[in-house]
């Protein structure tokens, strides 16, 4: 077991060494098929480290392995250190399974595109870092996959690098990242201080003997290790980075920002369970942020037109019941929402590429309509992604967002508000998802749906950013020429088809009554949990009713505003004009972040460098040449070439000296 | 009348003469302020021979005046090329030697 | 008798130094240095040193005095510049006190000593005492040294004074013809310390100019001014 569980972090490795270093000498499209190679070989090797895992006994299956010791002395180990694990495993195979799919979309949606090569290499190294995130084993290694994790992502925002749009987008994203990789550290020193050892196995063992008198220093450890998964997975506030984030190409949009990195955060939580048990104030901060979120999120996604950010918010929001869930204690359930949401949603993304595509790039719903006709199979996984999303019943999305708001449910008393929040946002998903399809696919067919339906797909004259309108006149740093929809590139098909299978069957694994194969499998790593939620049976019926109501409902009402009563939509928005704003605003998250956050820290700076540096440091500095310089002045005053004066001297010292003697001698 | 009485002279022409190069500008003025202060070494220097009765110290005063002459022929010399270049005869207005 | 003698000559010789001091027409400062030195010749002669009384007469006050009036008549009554202020009188005023200060020093050291014999006057000598045949027998044989080194710079003087006084460089108007391109392309201050320093360059910043006058006397002084 142990060398597949290396492969799985070697294959990525090896896939962006080759891409990087011989992208010259491979044909276009070799760089393509050797980055998806490399994920199908990190995902064989998970699965055989499952396989592996499984044959072993019950309670020997959280195994580490150590490659080399970077310091290990009195006080502290850090060593480059794998956990191989059930809840390792199961992101790993998530992470490979997805990406595989992804980076064969990515095969064709990429054509013709100037960094096809570095695309291919950025992705590679991107799912190296969540592997190396998933499968640490102390916090070190952690730590190390984090960072790594944000530069892929900045790399990959920033992708089209002469657009000034993907570029302010990289940068804030990386920011905002930094902020979480501060509090990420911060974390780990604050609960290190008390467990001396970075082991993720040792600390969780003595965890309640170490913070038995130091719950203070680990519930603050614990909020700031929040800190860093809320930056990660784009919670409230730290989540202003997500919906810029759109401006990457649509396949990173579907890997990082949907299915893997965003997860991270909620890995992050699942993974320090021992920890969070202790400390219920935390747990607390990181349900209610949770829940927060989905609801914001959830409300911006009625508002927002580009089709991208629509599902951006969606992610959002979907991350917000993970949260909730794995901050609530409904580890499995958090985990499965999060398997079934990478399903359904990089489906999405990478129907919305197609979609993109056949706009000819434009993003705007406004822009879009009737794309049914002429998009079939965009269309169809379209809609197995809508009704995953909003939870139809039978569909995946259905059994895990049910799953976790039953366990929550099983908590009782307060935790009700949050079963509550969960279902008001239920609703939410269902009708800002089917606004969205039904905006796109139903209606007249716009123009770029009219010349599809003939057979050509549009292209705009000039190359130009959907958001800002700017001309692009280049193709290096630009999006490539080809825009290619999945009806026409099997690649997408392929990849896509999965997936969608995937969101409709992937449900089954975890059916109430009939199968646990999730729990069953993720139970060595939960063992030790305090919370053992189980919802009684009569509280489980009824989660299922009143998720199959809302969700049907959801989606009737959707059909009823955007299709049966076209004008009902634009009355709504006028009777309620204050909240639409409000959300089509953002809740004026990005406006406060520049208030409270960009406009005193430049102020500083510029304060800083107008008076400070001026003032104190130069003054400082300058002070001490001017000291010098003062003295040498006064020592060459001594040379001025005057004979008078050096006889003067000369004769002064004389008597000086002479003096001096005289008066010694008597 | 003794050796202390030409060693007393010998002060008061040295401190003159001291005194006449820090005050006066002429160049000539001024080697010949030297030369007043090398006289009075001179007198010390034949004062001590006396005392000491032997001719050291005359000796010494012959070689003082050797190179109190040639100090003169040089420092003459540099005033005429000074006067030739049409530069002030004046002290303080020769100080480009400086820092 | 001889104390008569000594006051005479004493006075003299300071009075002579006073007057090389405080004359202010060099070429009588020059006559002062010549009775002073008289008047020391006159001091050796009551030491008993008769041939060094000789040479000062004839060789100092003869030969090199004679040099210094040449040097004056050739050079003229040079006064300081007429637009320059005289030495002020703070600045002489310091200078007698520090000349006194020396003067009150040389004789508590030269008196408070603890050497009997500076009471006395000196130990009877011979009659070759300061003649010059013990003066030429101890050049020749003690002093051998001294006396070849001692002509050796005299002939480095007789050079030197040669070289220095010799036309070249002199600002003749055929010489001040002979500029070359280098004089036009680099301004006065080259290679001076006021060019190293990067002290404000007033004057000789800007390359000469052809024919004219390098200075003239009346020039305010400057820091780092060219000639």
């Amino acid at each position: 077991m142990e060398t597949s569980a290396w492969l799985i972090l070697l294959c990525p490795l090896a896939g962006t060494l080759i891409t990087s270093f011989g992208f010259r000498r491979l044909p276009a499209r070799a760089t393509g098929i050797v980055g998806t190679l490399a994920i199908a070989g990190a995902f064989a090797s998970a699965f055989a480290t499952f396989v592996a895992l499984q044959d072993r006994a019950e309670d020997s299956r959280q195994v580490v392995y150590s490659a080399w010791d970077y310091a290990v002395t009195v006080g502290v180990d850090a060593k480059l250190s794998i956990l191989v694990d059930p809840l390792s495993v199961f992101m790993a195979l998530v992470v490979t399974g997805v990406s595989t799919l992804i980076h064969l979309y990515s095969v064709a949606y990429m054509t013709e595109d100037r960094g096809y090569a570095r695309f291919f290499a950025y992705l590679n190294f991107f799912v190296f870092s969540m592997l190396v995130l998933v499968m640490a084993g102390n916090f070190l290694i952690l730590i190390a996959g984090w960072a790594f994790v944000g530069a892929a992502s900045y790399l990959l925002i920033s992708f089209w690098y002469r657009r000034t749009t993907a570029t302010s987008a990289g940068i804030k994203a990386f920011v905002i990242n930094v902020v979480g990789d501060v509090g990420l550290v911060l974390g780990t020193f604050f609960i290190f201080r008390h467990s001396n050892t970075l082991d993720f196995l040792g600390t969780f063992d003595s965890a309640s003997k170490d913070f038995a008198s130091h719950n203070g220093a680990l519930t603050a450890g614990l909020i700031l290790l929040l800190v860093g998964a809320f930056a990660k997975s784009a919670q409230v506030p730290l989540h202003t980075w997500l919906p810029d984030a759109m401006e990457g190409p649509t396949p990173v949009s579907a890997l990082i920002h949907a299915a893997t990195m965003v997860t991270a955060g909620v890995y992050l939580i699942a993974r320090m369970y021992p920890l969070f048990e202790l400390s219920d104030g935390a747990a607390l901060v990181g349900t209610i942020v949770g829940a927060v979120t989905l609801l914001v999120a959830g409300t911006i996604g009625l508002a927002v037109t580009d089709l991208k950010r629509v599902i951006a918010y969606s992610t959002m929001s979907q991350i917000g019941y993970m949260v909730m869930a794995v901050s609530a204690g409904a580890y499995v359930a958090g985990l499965f929402h999060l398997m079934t949401h990478a399903f359904f949603k990089a489906l999405l993304f990478m129907a919305a590429g197609s979609l993109i595509s056949a706009m000819g790039g434009e993003q705007s719903l406004d822009r879009m309509s009737g794309f049914r006709k002429a998009m079939p199979f965009t269309f169809m996984c379209f809609v197995i992604g809508g009704l995953a999303l909003s939870a139809f019943p039978l569909t995946s999305g259905f059994f895990s967002k049910d799953e976790i708001l039953g366990d929550i449910a099983a908590r009782g008393g307060g935790w009700w508000v949050f079963v509550v929040i969960g279902y008001v946002g239920a609703v939410l998903t269902a009708v800002y998802t089917w606004r969205m399809i039904f905006r796109a696919f139903w209606g007249e067919p716009c123009r770029e749906a009219r010349e599809l339906e003939e057979g050509h797909l549009h292209h705009a004259e000039q190359p130009f950013n959907p958001a800002t309108g700017e001309i692009e006149d280049t193709q290096v740093g630009f999006p490539g020429p080809e825009h290619v929809i999945a009806e026409r590139a099997g690649e997408m098909r392929g990849a896509m088809s999965i997936l969608a299978v995937l969101a409709l069957v992937g449900g089954f694994i975890q059916v109430p009554f009939l199968t646990s194969g999730l729990e069953k499998f993720l139970d060595p790593t939960f063992a030790d949990s305090r919370l053992d939620l189980s919802p009684s049976n009569g509280l489980v019926i009824v989660g299922f009713v009143v998720g199959a109501v809302i969700s049907i409902g959801g989606i009737y009402t959707a059909f009823v505003i955007w299709v049966r009563r076209p004008g009902m939509s634009t009355q709504i928005r006028e009777r309620f004009s204050a909240a639409y704003t409000l959300f089509v605003n953002k809740w004026y998250f990005d406006e406060l972040i520049d208030l409270l956050v960009v406009r005193p820290w430049a102020w500083f700076g510029r304060f800083d460098q107008q008076t400070f540096e001026r003032v104190v440091v130069n003054g400082l500095v300058g002070s001490a040449t001017n000291v010098v310089k003062a003295g040498s002045a006064a020592a060459r005053a001594l040379q001025n070439g005057f004979l008078r004066a050096y006889a003067a001297l000369l004769v002064v010292g004389v008597v000086v000296v002479a003096f001096y003697f005289l008066v010694q001698s008597s | 009348m003794s050796v202390s009485w030409f060693l007393v002279v010998s002060a008061l022409v040295f401190s003159i003469g001291a005194a006449g190069v820090l005050t006066r500008r002429n160049p000539l003025v001024v080697l010949l302020c030297l030369e007043l202060m090398l006289n009075a070494a001179n007198i010390a220097l034949i004062a001590f021979a006396r005392m000491w009765g032997n001719g050291d110290g005359q000796i010494f005063a012959i070689i003082v005046m050797v190179v109190a002459a040639c100090e003169v022929c040089i420092g003459l010399g540099l005033v005429v090329a000074i006067f030739r270049r049409r530069l002030p005869i004046d002290v303080d207005e020769i100080r480009e030697l400086h820092g | 008798m001889s104390e008569v003698f000594f006051f005479i000559a004493a006075i003299g010789a300071i009075c002579g130094a006073v007057g090389v001091v405080m004359v202010r027409n060099p070429f009588y400062a020059v006559l002062a240095l010549v009775f002073h030195l008289l008047s020391l010749a006159a001091l050796f002669l009551l030491l008993e040193a008769q041939f060094v009384a000789a040479a000062q007469v004839v060789v100092y006050a003869g030969a090199v005095m004679v040099l210094y009036v040449f040097v004056v008549a050739y050079v003229g009554a040079a006064e300081p510049s007429r637009l320059r202020a005289p030495v002020s009188a703070a600045q002489r005023a310091l200078a007698v006190v520090f000349a006194l200060a020396l003067f009150v020093e040389l004789s508590i050291a030269v008196l408070g000593s603890a050497l009997a014999a500076l009471d006395t006057g000196g130990p009877t000598v011979g009659a070759t005492f300061g003649t010059p045949q013990q003066i030429g027998q101890l050049f020749l044989t003690r002093f051998l040294l001294p006396f070849e080194v001692a002509s050796f710079l005299l002939l480095i003087a007789a050079v030197g004074a040669v070289v220095l006084a010799r036309r070249r460089g002199g600002i003749h108007e055929e010489e001040a013809q002979r500029l070359s391109v280098m004089d036009f392309s680099r301004p006065l201050t080259t290679g001076t310390m006021a060019e190293a320093v990067g002290a404000p360059l007033t004057r000789g910043a800007e390359p000469r100019t052809l024919g004219a006058e390098p200075e003239d006397a009346d020039r305010a002084p400057t820091g780092g001014g060219g000639w």
